[in-house]
Order: C-alpha cells, then sequence, then structure tokens
C-alpha cells in the first residue's frame, strides 16, 4: 500500500533519529579507537606519541583484567536469574484472587522509583552496616556473629542491592503476561488432572515466553552499566570491580587515557557479544 | 465459568501477598521512619520501629546543608527537558516504521536498541573532551542532551509498539472521507496514540532522573541533579543515618509520588508496550 512519496516520506520522519543515534554512537567512538593507540596522560605530558597495540597488550595482561569480566558476568548472570526466577512466583502470586491488589502492587513497584545512589547508600549504611545495620542487630538477635557484608561478602551484597531495584520490573512485566492467559485454558487442565507443576510448565511458563525475552533484554542493558551501586557501596574494592569500574578506574583516578580507551574498545568488543547473542534471542521471539 | 474462590484460600493468598509486598517496601519504609528519628534513636539497639519522638530536625539540618530546592530543579529540567526533546525526535521516527515498514525497520530497531548496549565508560573520557570544547559541562542543556540521547532508543521502541496497534484501516477509512493529512495526524491519530506516548513520557522521566552515571561525571556544581545531591551524603556523613535519611526521602519523593499517582500507565510503559 505504501507509495514511493510516503516511503521517502517515512526515511525523512526516520532520519533525526537515525542520525542522532548514528553520530553519538561512531564520533565518540571513534574518539576512543584513537587514544586506545596513544600515551595519553592528561595530568603527565598529555598526548605523547602512538604505541601501537600497547595499551590494548597493557590491559590484558594486568592482573585486574579477567577478575574484572568474571566480576560482569556473575553479577549480570547473578541479578538476573534472581529476578527472573522471584519475578515469576511474585508474579504467580499477585496474580490469585486477594484482598487490596491494588495495594500490592504499588508496594511491589516501589523499589524501581529509588535512583540508584539512593538505594545503594541506604543498603550500605542502614542495612548492611556491621555495627548498626538492621541486618547486624537481627543477627545478634539469633545470636550469630554480624557479617561485615561490604568486604567479607561483597558480591553478595552488590546482587542483593541490585537484585531489589530490578525485581519490580521483572515482576511487573511477567504479571501483566500472565494475566493475558486464558484461565479456561488452566481449569480444562486442572480438570483433565493435570498437577500444579504440569500447569505451570506447560501452559504458564511457554505463555511467558515473550515476556522473559523482555525481561532479560532490557535488564541486560541496563545491568552492564551499573555504576553508581559500586562507586557508593565498595568503589570497586573487594572482588566487585566490574570491567566499566576498571576502565573508569584507568580513566578518572589513574588519568591514563590510552590505557582507559584500550578498556573501552574491550569493553565495547564484550557488549557485542552479549548483544548478538541476546539481538539474535530476540530477533525471534519479537514480532 | 469464572473458578469460585473459597473464602479461606483469598485470605492465605492475602496474607502472603501482604508480607511480601511489605518486605520488598520495607528498606524504603525504614528510611522514611528513620528520616523522622533523632540521630541517636536512629542507632538505638535494639531498633525502634514506630514508638519514637517524630522531628522534622534532619529535613531542616538538610535543608540548611545543601541547596535542595537547586538540585531538584536541576532534576527537574533534565528529566523533563531529556524526555520532551527525546518525544518530539522520536514521534515521526517511531510513526513512519509503524505505518510505512520496509523490510528494514526490525534491523534498524535492533540496531537503536544495540547502541544503548555500548559501555558509556568506554566513551566517558571523549564526551567530557567534547564538552568543555563546547561549554557544555556542568551545564543543564548538555546533560539534557546526553540523557535525551541515551534514552532515545527506548522512546523509539515504544512508541514504535503503541503506533503498531493503532488500525491502519481507521486511517483508511479517515482518508477516504476526505481528511487530509494534517488532519489526519491531529484528529485521528493523536487521540489514539496519547495514551501510549504518556507511558512513554513517564518510563523516561524516571529513566531519566534516577541516571547515575553521566549525571554524576558530566556535572560538577552548577548543573548536578539529585543522584549527586545524595552522593554528597557518601561517607563519612553517611554515618549520621537520620539525615542521610532525610536526604535520600526528599530525593526520592517526588518520582515515588509521580509514579504512585500513575501507576496504570506506568505499568503499561514498564512494559515497553511489548507485553500484553
Amino acid at each position: 500500500m505504501a507509495t514511493q512519496h510516503s516511503r521517502s516520506a517515512a526515511r525523512l520522519m526516520m532520519a533525526p533519529a537515525v542520525i542522532l543515534l548514528l553520530g553519538w554512537m561512531l564520533v565518540p567512538l571513534a574518539m576512543t579507537l584513537l587514544f586506545s593507540f596513544k600515551k595519553y596522560l592528561p595530568l603527565r605530558g598529555g598526548d605523547l606519541g602512538w604505541v601501537g597495540f600497547d595499551n590494548y597488550v597493557r590491559f590484558v595482561t594486568s592482573s585486574a583484567f579477567w577478575p574484572s569480566i568474571l566480576t560482569t558476568l556473575i553479577i549480570v548472570g547473578g541479578v538476573l536469574i534472581i529476578t527472573v526466577v522471584f519475578g515469576v512466583l511474585l508474579a504467580i502470586l499477585l496474580n490469585q484472587p486477594m484482598w487490596g491488589q491494588g495495594i500490592v502492587r504499588i508496594l511491589v513497584i516501589a523499589p524501581f522509583f529509588v535512583m540508584p545512589t539512593v538505594s545503594a547508600l541506604v543498603w550500605k549504611n542502614m542495612f548492611m552496616d556491621p555495627v548498626n545495620g538492621l541486618f547486624a542487630h537481627l543477627w545478634k538477635l539469633f545470636g550469630a556473629v554480624p557479617v561485615e557484608w561490604l568486604s567479607q561478602a561483597s558480591m553478595t551484597s552488590i546482587i542483593i542491592i541490585v537484585s531489589w531495584q530490578w525485581l519490580p520490573f521483572a515482576t511487573l512485566i511477567l504479571l501483566t503476561a500472565i494475566q493475558s492467559l486464558d484461565s479456561e485454558q488452566l481449569e480444562a487442565a486442572e480438570m483433565d488432572g493435570a498437577p500444579p507443576l504440569a500447569r505451570f510448565g506447560f501452559i504458564t511458563l511457554p505463555h511467558l515466553g515473550r515476556a522473559l525475552t523482555i525481561v532479560i533484554l532490557i535488564q541486560t542493558i541496563f545491568l552492564l552499566a551499573i555504576f553508581a551501586e559500586i562507586f557508593v557501596t565498595t568503589g570497586g574494592a573487594f572482588g566487585t570491580r566490574t570491567l566499566s569500574y576498571l576502565i573508569f578506574q584507568r580513566v578518572l583516578e589513574s588519568q591514563n587515557i590510552g590505557l582507559g580507551s584500550a578498556g573501552g574498545i574491550y569493553a565495547v568488543i564484550l557488549a557485542n557479544i552479549i548483544a548478538v547473542f541476546l539481538m539474535r534471542i530476540v530477533g525471534k521471539n519479537l514480532d | 465459568m469464572a473458578r469460585t474462590v473459597t473464602t479461606q484460600r483469598k485470605s492465605i493468598n492475602t496474607l502472603a501477598a501482604w508480607s511480601v509486598g511489605l518486605l520488598i517496601f520495607f528498606p524504603i519504609l525504614w528510611t522514611i521512619l528513620t528520616s523522622f528519628k533523632s540521630e541517636a534513636t536512629a542507632i538505638a539497639d535494639p531498633p525502634v520501629f514506630l514508638a519514637f519522638d517524630w522531628t522534622m530536625e534532619n529535613y531542616s539540618a538538610v535543608f540548611e546543608r545543601s541547596n535542595y530546592m537547586r538540585f531538584l530543579w536541576n532534576s527537574v529540567v533534565i528529566a523533563g527537558g531529556s524526555t520532551l526533546l527525546g518525544i518530539i525526535i522520536a514521534v515521526p521516527a517511531a510513526w513512519s516504521m509503524a505505518f510505512v515498514p520496509s523490510k528494514r525497520t526490525k534491523d534498524i530497531l535492533l540496531w537503536m536498541l544495540s547502541t544503548k548496549m555500548l559501555p558509556a565508560v568506554g566513551v566517558l573520557y571523549p564526551i567530557y573532551l567534547i564538552f568543555i570544547k563546547l561549554g557544555l559541562l556542568d551545564t543543564k542543556v548538555g546533560l539534557t542532551i546526553v540523557l535525551m540521547l541515551i534514552n532515545l532508543p527506548i522512546i523509539v521502541w515504544m512508541l514504535y509498539t503503541y503506533f503498531r496497534e493503532i488500525p491502519g484501516e481507521i486511517l483508511e477509512a479517515a482518508r477516504m472521507d476526505g481528511a487530509t493529512l494534517r488532519e489526519e495526524i491531529f484528529y485521528v491519530l493523536t487521540p489514539m496514540a496519547i495514551p501510549g506516548i504518556a507511558s512513554t513520557v513517564l518510563l523516561n522521566v524516571i529513566l531519566a532522573w534516577n541516571e547515575a552515571f553521566w549525571t554524576l561525571n558530566l556535572t560538577a556544581a552548577k548543573a548536578a541533579p539529585l543522584t549527586a545531591f545524595i552522593a554528597s551524603y557518601s561517607s563519612p556523613e553517611g554515618l549520621f543515618y537520620a539525615k542521610l535519611s532525610a536526604a535520600s526521602t526528599m530525593a526520592i519523593a517526588p518520582i515515588l509520588i509521580l509514579g504512585w499517582f500513575s501507576q496504570k500507565q506506568l505499568v503499561s510503559g514498564l512494559t515497553f508496550g511489548a507485553v500484553k
């Protein structure tokens, strides 16, 4: 139905968004690529000329590199697993008939509105502090020795904080999807004698496929970029240095732009690997 | 036939759901409660829940210590401005993708989304240099542009999924009745698109309000929004729980209230229009 005329009009309407995003992607990336081949120390002499692949080699061979990749994957993977599993369970619970469903939903959404700097500070001080935190009081109540969360169980702590922030998102999307499930299908299965687990596995779960795709896609995008939660709590110490945070330290704390830029290119590569992987799943499920 | 539910079963559901809901909400509730305690009560052992002397002293202390209104204003301008700008650029794009789709439409959408996966920290220094060159460092204009760009893919995607729901036949009918393109857009499409646009706006205001990488790294004193305001309460002042709580409550209250009032649009926005 689309005519030649409407097609060129469409292209024109799309142009601003495409051009802006292309510029936003390419210009800084080109600069990062350029810097990555230079010895560039703004506070100690500035641009000290080309050094070939030195920065790339130094970045990978630094002892912090592989742990940072692992940390990144553990945080993203851990939060995804927790939010998806508990998200499905919570969505099923919230879908049951009850009193005050609207209010419960408000309570469950709330963490999504809390900015990362606030939630990190509140968890760090008021819950995980080994002396005055609520967890410490709780542990003492049961006669246990309070845990120094952010140093002894640093990764667990970060995953708890970030999962708390993202659980509402997963729950709501999955709840919306469950609500559109045809209840007659479930009732028919129940009458035919299918046990609850089978009903869940063969009817509910397949119905959630698309919603789960959205949850995983959107969360991965945001989880790869988490920054404030680490910046405010551990500052990258105690094994919580993600790849992003490592690059941040090279660029801002050591002011080594060349090295940081090489790290940036590695991060782009990692993001691309994950993106290709994700887009392939999403491309199939989104239509 | 709707299933009949026994009162007993409903009671159990209610009890379970409320317990979980309150557990998830508890950190926020605890923060709000603590903001009304004195510093001594805030760290009392064992902790006090409700039976304490409620005080407003922490709020006045926070107001004295930092210029809350300026941070709040910066947050409002940056979150509102970047969303408005993003909508203006994204509406035509999403529109043409939804109504004049081509073979490449889906590829373009996925490409746009993939730009969001680029690690921000990898381009921090180039952006910093560009900002210095253009005099945008620590300005609301600069931050508005950056936040618009990072949220643009999500805005386009959400609007596209909403627009796609509008049946093309309605447009054809309007055209046959002699509506011009302008009339078609203003009287037929816009009214149908308003709920989708509203949800998109809402979600993006929240994302921009809570964004905490660019807002922390590209601002100093003048343009810093609430994310930076609260970061300044990190150590060692973080040890003053009551004041930290008051500052936290003040930072999240505007968006919490906005979110709760517009819950319905928000839920549909949160699903990015992709789940029904």
